[in-house]
């Protein structure tokens, strides 16, 4: 089975482009475009490069030596949290922007959720000086103040999503119809393995940089490319779709993706979309998506605000319906204990979002010599706040 | 013949009226349309209410907000207008999201739209090559026009696609916007009006999109055969309620 994108933009059942006619001309000009321009020389170099000197890659595979202890397996962390602006999100972004200006456009425009993304986005512009527009639900932007600031610093525009539910899956609906009003200068950057084809592909494709990193140092380490296991946690999917890319094709690999369960499955407020979500259509692709029995999209719940997203990457619909991946989700409680935890073995604090993929080895058994690989997809900085109120350290 | 084929052999200067069903109240619907047919418009959107409408502006996601409130779901509105073809006799096109169609059932939705009378449907988001692919085969065995949209930006070259795979008109966005959101129009629009015109189509066009008042629905039918207005019918809803609909549609086309 293929677990690749076709040539139609399809995952198995999932991806496609499901957009308004006015947004045709963008999504093909990318189409026409992306893996011509992602395989031109200059790009590469310069792609890398950056990724080199201005990100910090290659990021550590770290060893894990306490924590293993602890679970009883081999657990190596990829450090993406060491990333410059602190998550993974920025090697995407990176790529697009010199995606961007090839296309010749000078407008930048993102959507996002708790602010990494946008921090990314307005990072790469104020970098190559370009404007940039984020849009952030109305909500979003109280809760979280900080990432508000950081990309006002970088230069950007921050626009307040004030339609629908007011959050990350609005503010994605407000950037796609600034992109409707503004067709020829501007570029969208979205921020995940999500929207029509050829996104999620060329999102994954950047990202891809991390499991490309995961092979070369785990066969300086353990004398193999291929661990036994892969795991991510999955709102969106983008750190997810980078650490699985290179392994899709190998089945010894086993690929395990994290949802976050929020208050429970079964609590209402969730977002465990691959146990909740029925197959249709959010922002331009066929995938599994939280919906009302109307086909009303519905507003996803996790303490982690970059897994609070209703649908999910094609890719990992794709992964979930074939069964090459196992799919497990994980509760706010159990994510916040797993995050607290690897602060105390390593010495790291962990996004919560990073913190749901670390907290299934208490639930899912590995044996003494199978190597895991976890992505630590951010740091825990942008969260203190929520782990302060949670254990109540102030 | 279809009802929409029909009318457009028969009238200039066409009027389309959208509007979202269950809006200002959910049992509005059937109520909206018999009063925009006594004022004698042409033909009608009933638009099926969205949560996420990605390309409409802040009046029709409003309205679209206020209906779901309201209650309204898709398996409501066919109810509402199961009987609507014993009154109204004009095209009556269904206009919505994909999403809430493909929970439906496509074949279902469009059997009971058949069933109901229903002679169109206008979904944004189905591009063409999914249409196409997947759906037209179903649309066709239920008589069901499919009518896609055209913007300044589309090239001549995917028209003739879009004219060739359409068989009523042509939806034709005056400006690169979500709905709503222009004010009158400028040369821009008219030398793009003229454009298309010029590709002489199979398929007549009704221009939509910033369509308003009298003067801007008098310069989108200099060329093109109808047009449809929206959001600025909407508004009035919101601020004069039913009694608001005569007098709009009477100040469009005196």
């Amino acid at each position: 089975m293929n677990y690749n994108v076709n040539e139609k933009g399809y995952y198995g059942d999932f991806g496609g482009a499901y957009i308004p006619e006015m947004l045709y001309p963008n999504v093909e000009e990318l189409r026409q475009n992306y893996l011509k321009v992602m395989q031109e020389p200059d790009f590469q170099e310069e792609f890398k490069a950056l990724l080199k000197e201005y990100v910090g890659r290659p990021t550590p595979l770290y060893y894990a030596k306490r924590f293993s202890e602890k679970y009883g397996t081999k657990v190596y962390l990829k450090r993406e949290d060491l990333c410059h602006t602190g998550a993974h999100k920025v090697n995407n972004t990176i790529g697009q922007i010199l995606m961007a200006k090839r296309l010749g456009k000078n407008r930048i425009i993102a959507e996002t959720g708790a602010g990494q993304h946008g921090v990314a986005t307005a990072t790469v512009c104020a970098l190559m000086g370009l404007e940039c527009i984020v849009y952030m639900g109305a909500i979003d932007i109280k809760r979280q103040a900080p990432n508000v600031a950081r990309m006002k610093m970088l230069g950007a525009t921050v626009v307040p999503a004030e339609s629908g539910s007011k959050t990350l899956k609005d503010a994605t609906n407000e950037a796609i119809r600034d992109w409707i009003n503004n067709p020829t200068d501007t570029h969208y950057i979205i921020g995940s393995v999500v929207g029509p084809h050829p996104y999620p592909d060329m999102v994954a494709r950047f990202q891809s940089v991390i499991s490309e990193e995961v092979k070369k140092q785990l066969l300086e380490k353990e004398g193999k490319e291929n661990p036994d296991y892969v795991v991510a946690c999955v709102g969106g999917g983008s750190n997810a779709a980078g650490l699985f890319y290179h392994y899709l094709d190998t089945p010894e690999v086993g690929i395990i993706a994290v949802e976050a369960a929020g208050k429970g499955i079964h609590s209402g407020e969730s977002a465990a979309t691959s146990a909740l979500g029925k197959e249709g259509i959010i922002h331009g692709s066929k995938t599994l998506l939280m919906q009302t029995d109307d086909g009303q999209i519905t507003e996803p719940y996790s303490i982690s605000a970059g897994l609070d997203y209703p649908g999910v990457g094609p890719m990992h619909a794709h992964l979930f319906r074939s069964g090459r991946g196992e799919f497990i989700s994980i509760t706010d409680d159990d994510a916040m204990q797993a995050g607290l935890e690897l602060c105390k073995l390593e010495g790291i604090i962990p996004a919560i979002e990073s913190s749901h993929a670390l907290a299934i080895f208490e639930e899912r058994k590995f044996k003494k010599d199978d190597v895991v690989v976890v992505n630590l997809s951010g740091r825990g900085d942008k969260d203190l706040n929520t782990y302060i109120d949670y254990f109540k350290l102030a | 013949m279809n009802r929409i084929n029909k009318k457009l052999q028969e009238s200039q200067k066409l009027l389309s009226i959208y509007f979202t069903a269950g809006y200002p109240e959910l049992e509005d619907t059937t109520t909206v349309i018999e009063k925009l047919v006594e004022s004698g418009v042409d033909m009608i959107e009933i638009g099926l209410p969205f949560s996420d409408p990605l390309a409409d502006g802040p009046t029709i996601q409003e309205s679209s907000t206020a209906a779901l409130k309201n209650g309204m779901t898709t398996a409501k509105l066919f109810d509402q207008i199961k009987d609507i073809r014993k009154t109204v006799d004009i095209p009556l096109i269904v206009m919505g999201y994909f999403n809430p169609m493909l929970q439906y059932g496509v074949e279902k939705f469009c059997a009971i739209c058949a069933e109901i009378g229903i002679d169109g449907l206008i979904m944004p988001d189905l591009p063409l090559a999914e249409y196409e692919e997947h759906y037209q085969a179903t649309f066709e065995k239920y008589g069901l026009k499919m009518i896609f949209l055209i913007t300044p930006q589309t090239s001549d070259e995917r028209i003739r696609q879009i004219d060739a795979a359409s068989d009523g008109f042509i939806y034709m966005v005056s400006s690169a916007s979500t709905t709503g959101k222009t004010s009158g129009f400028s040369s821009v629009q008219t030398d793009y009006f003229e454009r298309i015109a010029a590709l002489k189509l199979k398929n007549p066009q009704i221009v939509g999109f910033g369509i308003k008042d009298e003067e801007t629905f008098k310069a989108a039918t200099q060329t093109a055969k109808g047009a449809i207005i929206g959001s600025a019918f909407i508004k009035t809803l919101t601020e004069k309620g039913l009694d608001g609909i005569e007098p709009f549609i009477k100040s469009i086309r005196p």
